[in-house]
């Protein structure tokens, strides 16, 4: 390990004289040597007479030296000891009166206090926070509504066409490799598993039924909210937020551009557009790789697959899973935008942000979907 | 300046050596074959048109740009060593960089990213560290609180003065500073001029600076080299000023350089 202290320097040393009272410094007083001189004159015992000290045999001084040096006097001599009682050759005199200025440092306390009130006092802040943000995230929920009206009422002025077909591309069109591959893995899992479990009462091929229930009404667009709130609601926030850091908000402000109708609702309403599609694909794409694993597994043929299904669904039951697409894709799209606004001034905030973005829309989506099985059981759906 | 020009008049020690030095991007030539000394103690000012080469001259010096071809030796050391090799590590200790926006890591305190060279490269305590933070602010003129602050939360002029605290770390011998006034008012400007001129005398530094301002070059340099057709032209600013070559009579004699140059004839027949 390369370090400054194993260079082969004069050493530095310094020596208390009882009788006279004086302390005789030497040598290289560098940065090299500060962590052992520092230890050393710790040690140093004064019995409450003013020490002189004659630091005329230095050799070398920097900043670190000078610094232990003034130290040491302030600790030895009497507080109204003049700076000319230090023995100094002349050529370091300037750095160690630079550095001899009175400053008052006051120790800063912190405001968290110790113990069980403290931890009462994290908890209120971060209630607190997370209701202002949960408050500021209504109002921005607020505003966005009120200018996609505006918007839809003034469509040749307010909408950007392109930028709204550049974001269907970009969410929509490029997540199918990734959506498409995902689900027909999932697919397998679950056609799998029930195949397994099934077999033991001899019920295999109602793993048919089980496999298009769940990934029509759960797993087609769950899987699809999370891959897309992991690729697409990212890019938002991280889009937005570099944005921010390089005041390209700013400038677009000052030149009176409606942030949320060039930047956000591209994006919701590219969202809000390619998500329900790409479930639709996800679902069937799911539905194949079960049909795999039944060809495989049981022997099932295509057509046999496809014939248990029918009779299995209904159209309600993908109508199910589709409705709750576009509401997860305004969800997941309101989120990135809005902590893509959240970000601060520098590099550190947007990886922050991003994150948080992710974090939020994943959890958002799947209390949702809760509160949607909650609801079609109401309805008894 | 003129004891500091003596003082380097005995003592000519090349601590930054270039030999041959060829860099450039694509089919652009940056630095075609440049030679260069600077010596222990004096200020060397590097002036060039923006897209010139400045930076790329700097970050050739300190390793971070291979040369493509030519020599760059610092303290007799070669640095086309590989960054972070132990070669190179050698010097880093030895040199202090201010980059043109302070490059101060973002997730630590000011106090920390001071004591961030300090605790690589020695074993002091927390407590001297802490101190030596302190009186290292206290150096480049920040009140002690700004320790405790996050880069984010201050101004350009106090990040750049924190840059600078952090470059001092560790009492180099040698500082590279690129573009230290850049983005700052005259005032802070000229204290920033001042302050480095100050710590130059007080701690006997040789200093490298990339700059575009003018009123620096005046203020603390010894000598300035210009960078002007892939090449160097180096010089005192009194060379310079008779010099034929079109770039640098505008560069001396524009109407900024006038101003600025004006001021120091006043100066000097004061």
């Amino acid at each position: 390990m390369t370090s400054l202290e194993n260079t082969a320097e004069p050493q530095a040393w310094f020596k208390l004289d009882r009788d006279t009272n004086k302390l005789a410094v030497g040598g290289a007083w560098t940065i090299a040597e500060s962590a052992r001189l520092d230890k050393e004159l710790g040690a140093l015992k004064l019995d409450g007479a003013p020490v002189s000290i004659d630091a005329s045999k230095i050799s070398r001084l920097d900043s670190a030296g000078a610094w232990l040096l003034l130290r040491t006097r302030r600790a030895l001599q009497a507080p109204d000891a003049k700076a000319g009682d230090l023995q100094l050759p002349e050529l370091y005199r300037p750095l160690l009166e630079n550095l001899d200025q009175p400053r008052k440092s006051e120790p800063h306390k912190s405001r968290i206090p110790p113990g069980f009130r403290g931890r009462l006092y994290k908890m209120g802040r971060t209630t607190v926070h997370t209701y202002f943000q949960a408050l500021s995230m209504l109002g921005y929920l607020g505003r966005v509504t009120v200018e996609t009206i505006e918007a839809f009422a003034r469509p040749k002025h307010n909408l950007r066409i392109a930028a709204i077909f550049h974001q269907i591309e970009e969410t929509g069109i490029n997540a199918l490799p990734i959506v498409g591959l995902l689900s027909f893995l999932i697919g397998m899992v679950i056609a799998y598993q029930g195949i397994t479990q099934l077999k033991q009462f001899g019920a295999e091929y109602l793993t048919i039924d089980g496999l298009g229930i769940i990934t029509l009404r759960e797993m087609g667009v769950l899987m699809t909210s999370i891959i897309i709130a992991g690729r697409s609601g990212s890019a938002f926030t991280a889009q937005i937020g570099t944005m921010r850091v390089n005041q390209e908000i700013d400038a677009m402000q000052a030149m009176g551009l409606n942030t949320v109708d060039t930047l956000v609702l591209p994006r919701i309403i590219g969202l809000v557009v390619s998500l329900p599609l790409l479930t639709l694909y996800a679902d069937f794409m799911g539905l194949m790789g079960g049909a795999m694993m039944c060809y495989f597994d049981l022997g099932t043929t295509l057509p046999a697959f496809l014939r248990e299904l029918q009779q299995a669904l209904h159209v309600q039951t993908l109508m199910v899973g589709l409705v709750k697409a576009p509401v997860f894709a305004f969800v997941i799209a309101l989120v990135g935008c809005y902590e893509g606004f959240q970000v601060e001034r520098n590099a550190a905030s947007v990886g922050l942000l991003t994150t948080r973005s992710v974090v939020e829309s994943v959890f958002l989506v799947i209390v949702l979907d809760a509160a949607f099985s909650v609801m079609f059981s109401v309805l008894g759906i | 300046m003129s004891s500091r020009q003596a003082q380097n008049g005995h003592d000519r020690e090349a601590v930054i050596r270039i030999r041959g030095l060829v860099n450039g991007f694509g089919n652009k030539v940056l630095h075609d074959h440049i030679d260069l000394d600077v010596y222990r103690g004096e200020v060397l000012g590097v002036v060039g048109g923006s897209g010139a080469g400045k930076s790329v001259l700097l970050r050739s010096i300190i390793g971070l740009n291979p040369p493509q071809e030519g020599s760059v030796e610092v303290f007799g050391k070669p640095t086309s060593e590989e960054i972070e090799s132990p070669a190179m590590r050698e010097l880093e200790m030895r040199w202090g960089v201010l980059f043109q926006e302070g490059a101060l890591f973002s997730s630590q305190t000011v106090a920390e990213n001071i004591q961030v060279p300090m605790r690589e490269y020695t074993s002091m305590s927390q407590a001297l560290m802490d101190e030596i933070a302190e009186i290292k602010l206290a150096m480049v003129g920040l009140p002690c609180e700004t320790g405790d602050k996050y880069p984010s939360e201050l101004s350009g002029g106090m990040k750049k003065r924190a840059g600078l605290a952090r470059a001092l770390a560790l009492d180099p011998e040698l500082l590279f500073l690129d573009e230290p006034t850049a983005g700052l008012d005259p005032i802070s400007a000229n204290q920033f001029d001042e302050l480095i001129a100050q710590l130059q005398k007080i701690l006997g530094l040789t200093v490298f600076l990339v700059t575009h301002d003018i009123d620096t070059l005046r203020a603390v340099t010894d000598r300035i080299a210009v960078l002007v057709n892939q090449k160097l032209v180096v010089g005192t600013i009194d060379e310079l000023r008779k010099n034929k070559d079109p770039w640098i009579q505008d560069y001396f004699s524009g109407v900024r350089g006038r101003a600025a140059l004006a001021s120091m004839d006043t100066q000097e027949t004061r």
